[in-house]
């Protein structure tokens, strides 16, 4: 059993967790994962770890309430414990002095990103942030990017806050201005993904995303969250989850992700209709 | 009844006393386990039919060398909880192995009954007497010796490592296993099916080396949670096993794998194994729903027939095996064979898929075939098969998994890159040690042979003990 050391709601539906696992805490690197079961029935779900405090012996995650299982970690206070964590897992972020480097979030992804901006920042990169999100009320992270970025924009899709548009539209006006970009890391919903491999595309800026696969094992036992990758089959959990953008098969992946859609659906009508019952009572 | 007062001839008469299982049609819905076991009455019987020979070649098929015609004699005299003792002498999983071991293999092919008879049923004994001990609550734990202040890790608590930290426990060294799943038992937890190997039977089994001293921590993968290194450096254990199994699935290469709908065996199975998915949505993870679907499970050892019984049980309306050559050369016991045949499995063998098709939302559909003949043998000495030419149709299927066995897992060897490993990326040891190119590192199970079996995992597991022990105490136990 692993505490929750504090919860709290950065966004609407949106909680940052710590958590105590000194283990991990002590040997996780930027880019890597952790397999979380919330409950002794739970399902084993990847997270990225956002951030670590090794001499506290906690670390990070920051979960937005999907499905049943997110809603239900979303829904753990301090002080309450979660029922398994194992990792660090995945092959860490590929860290190098590029020169310029920019970090893209959209939406959750944001949180993903950040503890690799902050790896390329001690690298000695000048590093670019965009956080991306639909509306104001959602952007994360935004203090904590704009401390290790060079230059830190926000972008929303409504317009409410920073620039009114797209993750892609921002990059491609960095790259408009004529700024040399040696090194682009995008995370977030896979049309979004897909769409910033095919702005830097044809100005061959290597790009990398982070994927997120179903997965059960987590270890490479199992082969479900397989991607296809250049053609060639890999397993997110153990060779990736960061791949190169310009290889990857999108839409296999976005296929593949669909493949217990009306599982979720099931379960999660059937949390909504406890929760419902409980507020009844 | 006294078991010395009938002679050979009488011995000889007696029937193998046949395993009381479920009702195929019952069985072939539910996840209860087939093989209900003997009752003392059918055991007694079974074991009077040992003729108790001098040099028994029995012992000498068995791959940690059980006393086999010591625990027989045992169980005829009525002495049962006796008789699971002197297994547990030899053997620290027996109500694991006498379920899941290849017997026809092993201990009852060299059986001197097999001439004329059939062999006695060794594997059914061996679990009457376990299972006979637990049910009856006399299980007792076996003396441990004085400690001897040396520390020991244990990678993965599959077979190769329960058996090898429950000989060095019981050596007096403090033994800590790792495990990289939530659940203590490796592949008898994730791999073989509830309706096979009941999970209750390995945990108990897990729980009585609790109780000799044995401390487990979950949730913890070598390689990336904790390496070799910091294991013998960091945390000062003398001397570390690696037992953490082959764990990388093989596909197949041909186009459509990744369709929706197509599963490696290990996923399948760990999701409805380990992960409790028959059970949806009281346990959370899910799987592909097989109810009046048609699965095909492609390949012909254990692991595909636990599968494809597994898809009948969720509902599947047709449950086939896909197999290459024909069925003489399927590496899958009998017994699995039969046992599938009698809940309905459809063989489909001399077949070899060509390519997966799927629909516009790219769920599977069917599996593009060709027919098979069998031409001369090749290096295994299977025949070989060989594809009849034109014979290409399409299986319709919306399920498929694939069971074409394990590669290895890569953490190991990019983390600890001094610890040699062969072009299979299998471990490299001494046979006779299990000990690895790495000072103070064994390894020992599917790690080191490739996809094998239960029993020759834990035969590694005690090889390697024996070589630690001999190592950290500087001396030959005399």
């Amino acid at each position: 059993m692993h505490k929750i050391v504090s919860a709290i709601f950065l966004a609407e539906n949106i909680k940052k967790i710590e958590i105590e696992a000194p283990r991990i805490a002590k040997k996780r690197k930027a880019g890597q994962f952790v397999m979380i079961r919330v409950s002794e029935t739970g399902e084993r779900i990847p997270l990225t770890i956002a951030g670590s405090d090794p001499e506290k012996g906690t670390i990070t995650v920051i979960v937005q309430g999907m499905g049943k299982s997110t809603r239900e970690l979303n829904s753990k206070e301090a002080g309450e414990s979660i029922h398994d964590i194992v990792g660090p897992l995945g092959t860490p972020s590929h860290i190098e002095p590029f020169g310029t480097a920019v970090s893209i979030g959209g939406g959750l992804g944001a949180a993903i990103a950040y503890p690799t901006a902050v790896a390329l920042k001690e690298a000695g990169n000048y590093v670019i942030t965009i956080n991306g999100a639909r509306s104001k009320e959602l952007v994360i992270l935004e203090e904590e990017m704009r401390a290790v970025s060079d230059e830190a924009y926000i972008t929303t899709d409504d317009g409410s806050y920073g620039f009114h548009g797209f993750v892609t539209q921002k990059l491609q006006e960095l790259i408009d201005s004529g700024k040399t970009i040696d090194y682009v890391l995008a995370i977030g919903p896979i049309p979004m993904m897909r769409a910033i491999a095919e702005v830097t595309r044809p100005y061959n800026i290597k790009t990398m995303v982070s994927l997120n696969p179903i997965m059960v094992d987590g270890t490479g036992m199992c082969g479900g969250c397989r991607v296809t990758v250049d053609n060639q089959i890999k397993f997110a959990c153990v060779d990736g989850p960061e791949f190169d953008a310009h290889l990857v098969d999108f839409k296999n992946l976005s296929d593949r992700n669909k493949m217990y859609l009306p599982q979720e659906r099931q379960a999660v009508e059937a949390l909504t209709h406890r929760c419902n019952l409980q507020k009844q009572l | 009844m006294d078991a010395q007062s009938i002679t050979t001839k009488e011995r000889m008469a007696i029937p193998r006393q046949e395993m009381p299982s479920q009702n195929p049609e019952v069985r072939s819905h539910n996840f209860e386990e087939v093989n209900l076991g003997y009752t003392t009455e059918l055991a007694q019987r079974e074991a009077q039919r040992c003729l108790q020979c001098k040099s028994p070649a029995c012992v000498k098929g068995c791959p940690v060398n059980i006393k086999i015609d010591q625990f027989i004699k045992l169980i005829a005299d009525g002495d049962f909880a006796g008789a699971a003792r002197k297994i547990k002498e030899d053997n620290v999983l027996p109500a694991v192995c006498g379920r899941v071991c290849p017997q026809e293999d092993q201990c009852e092919k060299e059986c001197i009954l097999t001439k004329k008879h059939t062999s006695v049923a060794i594997g059914n004994l061996e679990r009457f007497a376990a299972d006979y001990e637990r049910e009856t609550g006399q299980v007792e734990l076996p003396q441990v010796a004085r400690p001897t202040g040396k520390k020991v890790a244990v990678i993965g608590s599959g077979p190769a490592g329960l058996s090898c930290a429950n000989d060095l426990v019981q050596l007096g060294h403090a033994v800590t296993v790792f495990e990289a799943l939530h659940e203590l038992g490796g592949v008898l937890m994730y791999g073989i099916p509830q309706f096979r190997l009941p999970k209750e039977i390995v945990q108990a089994e897990i729980e009585g080396m609790k109780q000799l001293g044995v401390n487990f921590i979950t949730n913890a993968v070598a390689g990336r949670s904790v390496t070799v290194d910091e294991l013998l450096n960091e945390e000062e254990f003398d001397a570390v096993f690696i037992g953490v199994g082959a764990g990388l699935p093989w596909f197949m290469g041909i186009p459509g794998e990744n369709l929706l709908g197509v599963y490696s065996a290990n996923e399948f199975l760990t999701r409805v194994n380990l992960m409790k998915s028959y059970q949806f949505p009281d346990n959370d993870t899910p799987v592909f729903d097989c109810t009046g679907k048609n699965v095909a499970v492609f390949g012909g050892g254990n692991t595909a027939m636990d599968a494809v019984r597994t898809a009948k049980r969720l509902g599947a309306e047709h449950a086939y095996i896909v197999y290459r050559r024909s069925e003489a050369e399927m590496p899958a016991r009998l017994e699995e064979v039969h046992h599938a045949k009698e809940e309905g499995i459809e063989f489909l063998v001399l077949m070899n898929p060509l390519e997966f098709i799927g629909n516009e939302a790219q769920w599977l559909t069917g599996a593009k075939c060709l027919r098979m003949e069998l031409g001369e043998p090749d290096d295994s000495g299977r025949r070989r098969p060989i594809p009849i030419k034109d014979s290409e149709f399409i299986l319709p299927i919306d399920m498929a998994v694939i069971s074409i066995g394990n590669g290895s897992n890569p953490l190991i060897k990019q983390t600890t890159p001094d610890i040699e490993v062969s072009k299979r990326d299998t471990i490299v040891v001494d046979i006779n040690t299990m000990a690895t190119s790495k000072e103070s590192v064994y390894a020992g199970g599917d790690i080191v042979t490739g996809g094998a079996t239960v029993i020759l995992a834990m035969g590694a597991g005690r090889t390697a003990a024996a070589a630690i022990h001999e190592k950290l105490m500087g001396r030959k136990e005399d």
